[in-house]
This record gives C-alpha cells, sequence and structure tokens, in this order.
C-alpha cells in the first residue's frame, strides 16, 4: 500500500536571492499523530534543508512556532495534520510582522512594548528577601492569573486588525502583561501603566472585535484586559475631573 | 571586523542565564553585561519545567532534610559542601523570585503552597500549578528588562570561545540575522546553555538542547564531569517524549502495568496504599521514589511482559498507565490543568476519564562543565551554571525540582564569582580576539560554504541517536558501550564529510544545525566513554556486568578531557562532609 501523502505550500522568501516570495509545494507523508511542525521537520531533514522556520519545545510552551496555518494564526505544533488532510496546507509567516525569511518574522517591536508597558513587578511595599514572601490568597492569584499564561507567541498580533493598521498599538500581549502586574496584589505600578497603557495609540480604535482572544492558544484573553484597560483609564479620567491629583 | 565589549558575557538566556545577569545588576549596577542566547529568551527550554523547585520553607522541614534527600538521590555521588550551599541559599531564592512576580500556587492563608516530588522524605516543592518552569522563566525574563546594564543578543550563536594568555576573554557568535559571526569581548564568560538531551532520540527536551555549552568548553580544555549519569524521567508520552510531570503523582497519580498492577511494590519501593486512604502518596515510596529507581522498575516490566503494547505510527510501543483518574476533574484541572492539556493534544486522551499512556524518556544530564562550588572551570575566566554546569549536587541521579532551584542558587553564585574575576582581570587582547573571530568567520565560511559533502545532518543525528539508546540507555554493559564509543568514533569521521544545501546568509538555520551537530558529537563522546569507564551501578548509571555500587573504586566524579583521539577519562574524589556513604532506602512506612 502506497503511503498516504499530505501537501504543504509554504510561503518562502530569500530577500538576499530575490525581493519577491513565492510558494513552494514539498509532498510529506501523512501521518494521524503529526502536527504541521513534523511536516516542517520533515522537509528540512529530507527535501529542502534551506527552508527556515523557528521551533524548540514542540508542547505549546516556548512560543516559537507560530505561523499562519491556511490563514490562520497558529502554533504549528499544536495543528495536526489529520485536521486538514487530504486537503493541501498552506504555511505562511505570521502577518502584520515583517519577514526577516521564509517563515521567520521580525518580533522585535513586540520585546520594546514589553519593556515599555513595564511588565515586571514594582512592588506596592518593598520587602526584604529576609523578611519572606508576600503573602497572596489564591483568589487574589487568580485575579491575575489567566493574564500570566501569556506565551508571547505573537498570534493575536497576527489576528489583531488595529496592529495591522497602526503598529504603534501596544497590541494584546503587551497590554495583557501589563494589566498582569497591575492585578497583582503585590503590585504598585498601576498608575504609570495605566497612563502607558490608555496614551497607547491604537487603543481607542480596539473595537473588541476580540480575534485576539479567538486565536489565543493559552486561553489568555488579551480582550478582556485591553476592554478592561479603556474601562479603567476612562474611570481615571473622570476622578481626574472630579479629584485633581494633588487631593488624593 | 566590528568589536563589541562588555564587562562580563553569559552564554544562554534560559533560568540560569538570566539570573545570573539580574545578579551582576544587583552587585554593581555599573558593570556591562552581555546576554547572548541562540533563541530569545522566553523561548529557552526553562519553560518546559513544570512540576515545580524546592526550597525548605515550612515549619515541618529543615535544611538537613533537604540535604539529606538530596545526597541519598544523587546514591552519594554529589559533593556535599555544594549540597549544604545549595540548600541553604535555596529559600532565599526562591523568595527573591517571589518578589519579582513569580505567581507561586498560595496556601488558603497566602503563604506559598508545597507538594511532594519523588526521593523527597518531607515535601518542599513550590509550584507553579504546572507550569513552574515556565512562570519562573517569564518572571526573570520580565525583571531582567528593566536592568538597563544587560544588553540582549537575541538569536545570535555562540560558535567558540576567545582563548587568550590562557584565559577565556570572549566569544565569536553568528548574528543569525545578518550570518556575520562577531567578536564580543568579556572579562569573564558564563555559560548557561542547559543540557543536551537532543543526542538521544527520545527525549523531553526541546531542539535547542544540543549541549552547545558543554561542547564549548570541553574544546577548550575544561573536562566534563559525570557526563555518565543521564536522567530517564519515568513518564513521557510515547511517541513525542513530552514530559508528564512528577506533580501527577505528587497530587496522588500512580503507576499500573497491562494488568492494573501496581508493579512499583516489587522493585524494593514499598508498598501501596489505597488510593482513599488519606496517606496516599506516601512520600519517598511507590510512585514517588527517585526517578533512576522508577525507570528502571519500568525495564524489567518490559523484561517481564508485564507492559502494555501501544500501538504508534511508528510500530508498538511499550508502556505503562499512569492513572490520575482518582484525583477528580476539579483537583486535575486545578493542580495539572497541563498534563490534562498535553495528554489531550498529544496522547489524544482526557486523564479524567482514562489513564495516560507513558514511558521513561530522556530529560536531564546530571553531568555538564565542570566546576567548583563558585561556579568557576578550571580555565580562568570561564563560568558555569545550570544544567550545562556539573557543580555537583545532583551526583548520579537529581532529585526532580532541585534543578528549577539549582539554576537560580548557581547562576546567581557563578554571578558574583564572574564579578569578582572581572574585577581582579581588568584587561583583554582586543587584538588577539578579533583575529581569532576572523579565523572562526573564515572557517565558517570554508568549510561549510566552499565545501560540499555527501553527508546529511539529519542521516548523521539519527544515527548518533539510535547508538545513544542502544548503548548508554537506562540499562549499560561493556559491550553496548564498546560499540556505542566505536559508532562515535566512525560519526565524528563521516561529520567532516557533512555538507549542507543552504549556501545563503540570512538566518541560515541548516549552517546552525550543522555545527549543533558537532556539539552534539562531543557531548555524546564524553557520555559514552565516561560510561564505559565506571565499573560500577550507580544511580541513573547502571551495567548489567557490574550491577553493584563499588565506593572503593568509583566514590568519585568522572573527568573527560578533550584529546585528538578518544576522551581521557580521569577522576575526582567526592566532598563527604555530614553523610557518610550508606545504602539507599525507598518505601519506608511513614506515619
Amino acid at each position: 500500500m502506497p503511503e498516504k501523502s499530505i501537501t504543504l505550500e509554504v510561503f518562502r522568501y530569500l530577500p538576499e536571492q530575490s525581493d519577491e516570495p513565492k510558494y513552494q509545494k514539498y509532498d510529506v507523508p501523512y501521518r494521524e499523530d503529526w502536527v504541521v511542525l513534523d511536516a516542517l521537520n520533515y522537509i528540512k531533514d529530507h527535501i529542502d534543508g534551506s527552508l527556515s522556520y523557528r521551533w524548540s519545545c514542540r508542547m505549546g510552551v516556548c512560543g516559537s512556532c507560530g505561523m499562519m496555518v491556511n490563514g490562520e494564526p497558529r502554533l504549528t505544533c499544536a495543528a495536526f495534520l489529520r485536521d486538514f488532510y487530504p486537503q493541501p496546507i498552506r504555511v505562511e509567516p505570521l502577518t502584520n510582522f515583517p519577514v526577516i525569511r521564509d517563515l521567520i518574522i521580525n518580533l522585535e517591536d513586540f520585546l520594546h512594548k514589553l519593556k515599555e508597558v513595564k511588565a515586571w513587578l514594582i512592588p506596592k511595599q518593598e520587602k526584604p528577601v529576609s523578611e519572606g514572601e508576600y503573602l497572596q490568597s489564591p483568589k487574589e492569584l487568580a485575579t491575575y492569573k489567566q493574564f500570566s499564561m501569556c506565551i508571547n507567541c505573537m498570534l493575536c498580533y497576527a489576528a489583531c486588525p488595529v496592529y495591522g493598521l497602526e503598529p504603534k498599538f501596544l497590541g494584546p500581549a503587551a497590554i495583557a502583561l501589563g494589566q498582569r502586574y497591575n492585578l497583582d496584589s503585590r503590585d504598585g505600578g498601576k498608575e504609570e501603566r495605566t497612563d502607558i497603557i490608555a496614551s497607547s495609540e491604537g487603543i481607542w480604535e480596539c473595537t473588541f472585535i476580540g480575534e485576539c482572544s479567538r486565536v489565543c492558544p493559552k486561553h489568555v484573553d488579551p480582550a478582556a484586559a485591553i476592554q478592561r484597560a479603556k474601562v479603567q483609564s476612562t474611570q481615571e479620567w473622570w476622578m481626574s475631573l472630579l479629584l485633581p491629583k494633588g487631593a488624593k | 571586523m566590528e568589536f563589541l565589549n562588555h564587562d562580563i558575557l553569559i552564554v544562554g538566556g534560559g533560568g540560569a542565564g538570566l539570573r545570573a545577569s539580574i545578579a551582576i545588576g544587583e552587585e554593581n549596577p555599573q558593570l556591562s553585561v552581555g546576554v547572548i542566547s541562540k533563541v530569545y529568551p522566553m523561548r529557552s527550554h526553562t519553560i518546559s519545567a513544570e512540576g515545580g523547585a524546592a526550597a525548605v520553607i515550612k515549619a515541618n522541614d529543615s535544611l538537613d532534610a533537604h540535604a539529606r534527600d538530596t545526597i541519598t538521590g544523587s546514591d552519594w555521588l554529589a559533593d556535599q559542601d555544594a549540597v549544604e550551599a545549595f540548600v541553604n541559599e535555596a529559600p532565599k531564592e526562591m523568595i527573591q523570585l517571589e518578589h519579582w512576580g513569580c505567581p507561586w500556587s498560595r496556601e488558603p492563608d497566602g503563604h506559598v503552597a508545597v507538594r511532594p516530588f519523588g526521593g523527597m522524605k518531607i515535601e518542599r516543592t513550590w509550584f507553579a500549578a504546572d507550569k513552574t518552569g515556565f512562570h519562573m522563566l517569564h518572571a526573570l525574563f520580565q525583571t531582567s528588562l528593566k536592568y538597563n546594564n544587560v544588553t540582549r543578543y537575541d538569536e545570535w550563536f555562540v560558535t567558540r570561545l576567545l582563548v587568550d594568555d590562557g584565559r577565556v576573554q570572549g566569544v565569536a557568535a553568528i548574528e543569525l540575522r545578518t550570518g556575520q559571526v562577531r567578536a564580543i569581548g568579556g572579562k569573564a564568560v558564563i555559560l548557561c546553555t542547559g543540557g543536551a538531551g537532543r543526542i538521544f532520540p527520545f527525549t523531553t527536551n526541546a531542539a535547542i538542547k544540543t549541549g552547545d555549552g558543554m561542547a564549548l568548553a570541553y574544546r577548550v580544555g575544561v573536562p566534563l564531569k559525570d557526563m555518565e549519569f543521564v536522567q530517564y524521567h519515568p513518564t513521557g508520552l510515547p511517541g513525542t517524549g513530552i514530559l508528564i510531570t512528577e506533580a501527577a503523582r505528587g497530587e496522588g497519580g500512580i503507576l499500573v502495568n497491562k494488568d492494573g498492577y501496581r508493579y512499583l511494590q516489587d522493585y524494593n519501593l514499598g508498598q501501596p496504599l489505597d488510593v482513599r486512604d488519606p496517606r496516599h502518596p506516601q512520600k519517598a515510596s511507590m510512585e514517588l521514589g527517585p526517578r533512576d529507581r522508577l525507570s528502571q522498575a519500568f525495564m524489567k516490566e518490559v523484561e517481564k511482559g508485564r507492559t502494555i503494547k501501544l500501538e504508534t505510527a511508528v510500530g508498538p510501543v511499550d508502556v505503562v498507565h499512569l492513572d490520575v483518574r482518582h484525583l477528580g476533574e476539579e483537583k486535575i484541572n486545578k493542580k495539572i490543568p497541563f498534563v490534562r492539556e498535553l495528554a489531550k493534544n498529544y496522547a489524544g486522551i482526557d486523564p479524567v476519564y482514562e489513564p495516560i499512556p507513558v514511558r521513561p524518556v530522556v530529560h536531564y544530564m546530571m553531568g555538564g562543565v565542570s566546576t567548583n562550588i563558585e561556579g568557576a572551570t578550571i580555565v580562568p575566566g570561564l563560568f558555569a551554571a545550570g544544567e550545562c554546569a556539573c557543580v555537583s549536587i545532583n551526583g548520579a541521579n537529581r532529585l526532580g525540582s532541585n534543578s528549577l532551584t539549582e539554576l537560580l542558587v548557581f547562576g546567581a553564585r557563578a554571578a558574583r564569582s564572574a564579578v569578582k574575576f572581572a574585577a581582579d582581570h581588568p584587561q583583554i587582547n582586543k587584538d588577539a580576539l578579533i583575529a581569532q573571530a576572523e579565523d572562526e568567520q573564515r572557517q565558517i565560511t570554508q568549510r561549510w560554504f566552499q565545501k560540499d559533502g555527501s553527508e546529511t545532518i539529519a542521516a548523521i543525528r539519527l544515527e548518533l541517536n539510535k547508538t545513544m539508546e542502544a548503548g548508554c540507555g537506562i540499562y549499560r554493559s561493556e559491550e553496548s558501550l564498546k560499540k556505542t564509543c566505536d559508532d562515535i568514533r566512525k560519526l565524528k569521521e563521516r561529520y567532516h564529510n557533512v555538507g549542507i544545501s543552504d549556501k545563503s546568509i540570512s538566518f541560515n538555520t541548516e549552517l546552525t544545525a550543522a555545527i549543533e551537530l558537532g556539539f552534539m558529537l562531543d557531548t555524546a563522546e564524553a557520555v559514552a566513554f565516561s560510561a564505559l569507564a565506571r565499573q560500577e551501578s550507580r544511580g541513573s548509571h547502571q551495567r548489567t556486568d557490574f550491577a553493584k555500587r563499588d565506593d572503593e573504586k568509583y566514590l568519585k566524579h568522572s573527568l573527560a578531557y578533550r584529546t585528538d583521539g578518544d576522551p581521557r577519562i580521569e577522576y575526582l574524589d567526592v566532598v563527604i562532609t555530614k553523610w557518610p556513604p550508606a545504602e539507599r532506602v525507598y518505601g519506608q512506612q511513614t506515619s
């Protein structure tokens, strides 16, 4: 019995050789338990060593292998061939990002935004290590836990219609991670972060379409984080009218 | 050639590297630090650690107990002075990480919660559900963003350590995006590159775990210590090798064979309690025995024909069942949600309703770059920490949840000694370093871009994987090891004839894979030859032809030195302070 196979149509782009991207077709063995990443690895090892893409953990936690799979942002280590077979699968780099080569995008912009939004704990009250841990109840933990699950895979940016039009927009993951700290009972940096988030280009254009939350492989729900940020800064704006800063 | 320069360089941006980078800022914020990593730091393999990190925090526990468990687990091959320093600094490091925002799971009163792990007589594993490594790595990475003295070189691949006047003074690295080799100088260099699981075919390790730092150090004359000790984690998913955390058993999961029998009771690991018994799971007993013993028990079950044959795309595979159904959906969702997600996605079963098929899988290298207790190697200016290093606190078998803590404690320690070293050695020889990096660029060009070869990366890697599993698996013998050593010699020869098809400059991942394969061959050589030389059974190193531990001859660390031929194996005494070698006893009834 001949081995079953499946066709991948892969986006190829190598700017040092040509300005024009192209699509290349590869036939790879079809296996029930294979994911798109396994198929890419098969191509790399056995058909075309020049195909370039990022991957590492192959268990959905390192966030390296996000790509467009038939037009949808997906982690390729979690996109099974069986969900597409026998139709061909089109694999492209994540949209809304500059492409370095083949399936590899440039995500430097996100790294800057993560820093801009101060995605780290700004302690409400400094406490020396010798005095032990900050207390945090399971309920307080639950308040921000969901937003801490972001793996920085960039699928939400690829899905975000606002980021596509306004690259200055902080974007779903960076806002979710800012909120992750804003909601942490140990944190006292909410005010600085809220100012940064509210003044971010694009946040007011985000109309809660929720594409970011739909594609998030870790159910972080960045759309909820953005919504919350808008409500927060609106409240603060009203408060600032009612209570000028010095009066607090 | 452009020359980049920092006070201290860190190779690797995982847990150890990031902890080291922050520690340097804490010591002296004026010092400039370069963190060079072949992947973005948040992609590092620390991220895949699931179950937790050990440190004494509760009133019923003690530093002495943590040390004793670690040393017993190590089959007395750990250096006890290092273990004492480790357990002593562990709580402080873990609290520090809590202060940096790590979302540790909590008790109802708000204190950090702990769970039991294998080989522990008292529970002391801190956890963030079952994504502990993920949360630790992101907390460290996000915290590191606020240190302006740290310059990151993300997606730069170090190919050579630059040595002048007997001192490591920098690295040559390929900037992947431009494909250019750069010289980066540093008064001290800390290797934090992690393990080498990818030398084996079936591993929990990510694709990037190719022994880079181990090989880099080995090539400049640093010995690799205790490389024969390779940890098989008892519960990996068949096919992919994806890890199912020990926390599944810490929370009460059980292991059964094809007859539904809790087979561990046949292997000197104690007697099972009913899963509804409030004393289940018993610490340091049955399913909470140490990893080496559990993986060995699995192999015995295979021999007895009592495992389950699972049909897979690549033929039948032996598995046993990890059963967590009795925990109930709520506890599974709360304590081990990632286990459920992974089992559903990659094994096609929901552990709430079905047992999880599992088998032992290569997980961790106890061995690594030989360092002293301060993280320093024998080559001045070169330091190492984390899985790529061997201090050693892990000896012949690491206890689950010690490695995450280790990378904090020894990442910080290595950083502090590198700071001291850099202060005492302010000069570097810029011209010599540039010349060496230019030579590296030339060699890469000649070897990979101007020369073709008939061998492929994939073929050599596959054969290396096969021979490592066949010869250096859970049970080894002189015969199997000699064959593997011989195979590696031949593969190293054939490696000279590997060619790459991709001759382009930008992000050439075929080039990096080819260089990684060279690192893997060096690392594998040290594993196989060290294993052949050790004629005893200890911890994870089980010889069918030398079934007993031999303290007379082998209460010693092995040191593999690179030569032009086979590695030279020497030995170094183990440091014993308070715990004289004794028998490892598990499965005693605890009240």
